[in-house]
């Protein structure tokens, strides 16, 4: 008994010393990581602990710890306030909008590009369908209103050519949801895609083999080699995009917005700029992005664990 | 091709399902061809209509002429663009912006995240774990702006540079790609020759890892370019504002500079203004769409790194 306590504790006390070796010996990765780390620290978890400002009645003067204590006084007015549900609903039905034809997009194209043998067709659909990615919020968002701009826009241009009277689909409350998760699907289907056309050239070729020999057809192949082959990929993206859910492009909503969409377009996050920012009520909408912050947090964690129950995959 | 198969088939029946199959999936090929130009078309037309526009002259805009290639060619829209002084300024300081940011951003991503990809640095897990919860929750916006308010970056070029300094998805980029290609073994041998780390990351890392540093370069370099709400909620004053806040200013809250003010002029104007969004556009978004073709190599194997690890 004593002799193996004996034992437990020299061994400890060699596991410490050898920490203290390996510390030492590395210690100018403790130099690296400092500066880095000081920023994380500065710039995420600050800002984390800073958040308590929505339980307290901020002022300037006596600053975020000084600030007397009001409990959940802010998040009961968010609660009760008249624009509580609206931005529930409109928070969700955009994001689950974009969700619902944007998540399947960039498979579609991946598994159609994978069937084209033929490189220089393959090759140029994906560098064109690819680099709207890279264009900026702004200029998407300002594309989007020229292009709905009945006057001017694309829009009105192929419109009176079919000899429809056009329509600016920004000023219908109801089709915000639409534009917005089309031209989302429109800018980054093809960047989407790229990582699915990897998940694609690594799937074993044995399978195809496999297939071809019981006589599968390219569509029958697609069913039962491709779309399984990806399978961990896309659960890992959808478990992604399930993070994002309360946190949807709010930059170019923001941008998107005119007085007549406002109604189907005021999300929370951008609620809580105006809120918070351009009003300057800082307890208020510190509250109303904690409670962003917390709902979407739990949304990720419990679509997780769903995941790693019925697919073995998940984030963690 | 088909050939071969349909004389096969002729010699043997029971290849005749093959033969059936093979046609369903031409049928099925050609639908896919047919889906995939419509994409490309689909994708392509909107950015060759604003090209035109752009060249187009103010009549053939407004009165939405304009479909496929430029309509009365002209230059005007770019004109008015580079009479705008603060397209130009926008300009410089995204420019300065991008440049310095960008520096910060690499440096600080290899400084954590070549020790991060050591199997012999004590505490690695934990800084990691430190680091992925960040990604995984937030304070919001307001806290983020009392702490730039405290710190007294508010409405200077710091406020466009520090709170961004380091990206998280890249940082996991970046630790997989020295961990696969950095061994171990190497660090070793250069530190029992007497190679401090630091010197080591500077001398054998970095030359080794130019394509992950290129990579990390264009992300952040691209990100800089096109942000645009730090800036509409850290700086208030013009002679600060990035390229993005001009363009917000004058295509979406259509605040063009006062020209002519006369009433007869003001259609003239309009239209003008009309114009110029398309050549502003065009403007703003050529020092990245005319990289692309030559980076985007690099763009895929990011995000081919980045899959590595989920």
């Amino acid at each position: 008994m004593s002799t193996e306590a004996q034992a437990v504790t020299s061994l400890r006390r060699r596991g410490a010393n050898r920490i203290g070796r390996r510390i030492l010996k590395h210690w100018e990765y403790y130099l690296l990581v400092l500066v880095p780390m000081a920023y994380i620290v500065i710039f995420k978890y600050v800002p984390m602990v800073g958040a308590q400002i929505a339980f307290r009645d901020f002022n300037v003067i006596e600053g975020m710890w000084g600030s007397p204590w009001v409990g959940l006084r802010e998040f009961v007015r968010f609660f009760e306030s008249p624009s509580f549900w609206r931005l529930i609903e409109n928070t969700f039905s955009i994001s689950l909008t974009r969700l619902l034809l944007g998540f399947p997009a960039p498979i579609i194209l991946a598994l159609a590009l994978n069937e084209i043998s033929q490189r220089s067709f393959k090759r140029s659909v994906q560098m064109v369908t690819y680099a709207p990615h890279f264009i900026s919020t702004v200029v998407m968002a300002s594309m989007i209103i020229l292009f709905l701009n009945p006057r001017l826009g694309l829009f009105g241009v192929l419109m009176r050519a079919a000899g429809v009277q056009p329509v600016n689909y920004l000023a219908v409350a109801s089709h915000f949801k639409f534009v917005y998760a089309l031209s989302d699907i429109w800018q980054h289907a093809g960047y989407g895609a790229i990582i699915y056309m990897a998940a694609l050239a690594s799937i074993n070729p044995e399978l195809y083999e496999a297939a071809r020999i019981d006589g599968a057809s390219r569509l029958q192949k697609i069913i039962h080699v491709d779309i399984p082959g990806i399978m961990p990929v896309m659960v890992i993206l959808l478990i992604l995009e399930f993070g994002e859910i309360m946190e949807v492009g709010f930059e170019k909503i923001y941008l998107l917005q005119n007085p007549v969409n406002i109604s189907a377009s005021e999300i929370i996050q951008t609620y809580v700029y105006k809120i918070g920012i351009i009003n300057a009520s800082f307890s208020f909408a510190s509250a109303v992005g904690l409670f962003n912050s917390v709902i979407n947090f739990i949304l990720l964690v419990a679509v997780n664990a769903f995941a790693r129950r019925i697919s073995n995959n998940s984030l963690w | 091709m088909v050939g071969t198969v349909e004389q096969a088939g002729r010699a043997l029946p029971r290849r005749r399902m093959r033969i059936r199959e093979s046609r369903v999936d031409r049928v099925f090929l050609t639908m896919i061809v047919i889906f995939l130009t419509l994409v490309l078309i689909s994708v392509i037309y909107p950015l060759i209509f604003i090209v035109s526009a752009s060249f187009s002259s103010t009549s053939a805009v407004i009165s939405g002429r304009v479909w496929l290639l430029p309509v009365e060619p002209s230059l005007l829209g770019y004109q008015a663009v580079f009479e705008h002084r603060s397209v130009l300024i926008g300009y410089a300081n995204s420019a300065v912006y991008t440049f310095f940011g960008t520096i910060i951003n690499v440096v600080l991503t290899v400084c954590i995240a070549f020790p991060l990809s050591r199997s012999d640095f004590f505490g690695r897990n934990f800084l990691m774990m430190t680091l992925v919860f960040t990604m995984l929750f937030s304070g919001g916006l307001i806290p983020l702006y009392l702490v730039v308010l405290k710190l007294g970056l508010m409405n200077t070029r710091w406020a466009m540079l520090l709170p961004e300094a380091l990206v998280v998805w890249f940082v996991i980029i970046a630790r997989t790609y020295f961990q696969t290609s950095i061994p171990d073994e190497l660090a070793e041998a250069a530190s029992i020759d007497g190679c401090r780390d630091t010197y080591f990351v500077w001398a054998v890392v970095l030359p080794l890892s130019k394509p992950i540093v290129a990579v990390l370069t264009l992300m952040y370099a691209v990100a800089h370019w096109n942000r645009y709400f730090h800036a509409l909620m850290f700086l208030s004053s013009e002679r600060l504002y990035p390229l993005q806040i001009v363009l917000r200013n004058i295509l979406i809250l259509n605040q063009t500079q006062e020209m002519a003010v006369e009433v007869s002029e003001e259609l003239m104007r309009q239209g003008l203004a009309d114009l110029m969004k398309f050549s502003l556009i065009v403007v703003a978004s050529a020092p990245v769409l005319a990289l692309y073709p030559f980076v985007q190599r690099y763009f895929i194997k990011g995000i081919m790194i980045g899959s590595l690890k989920g």
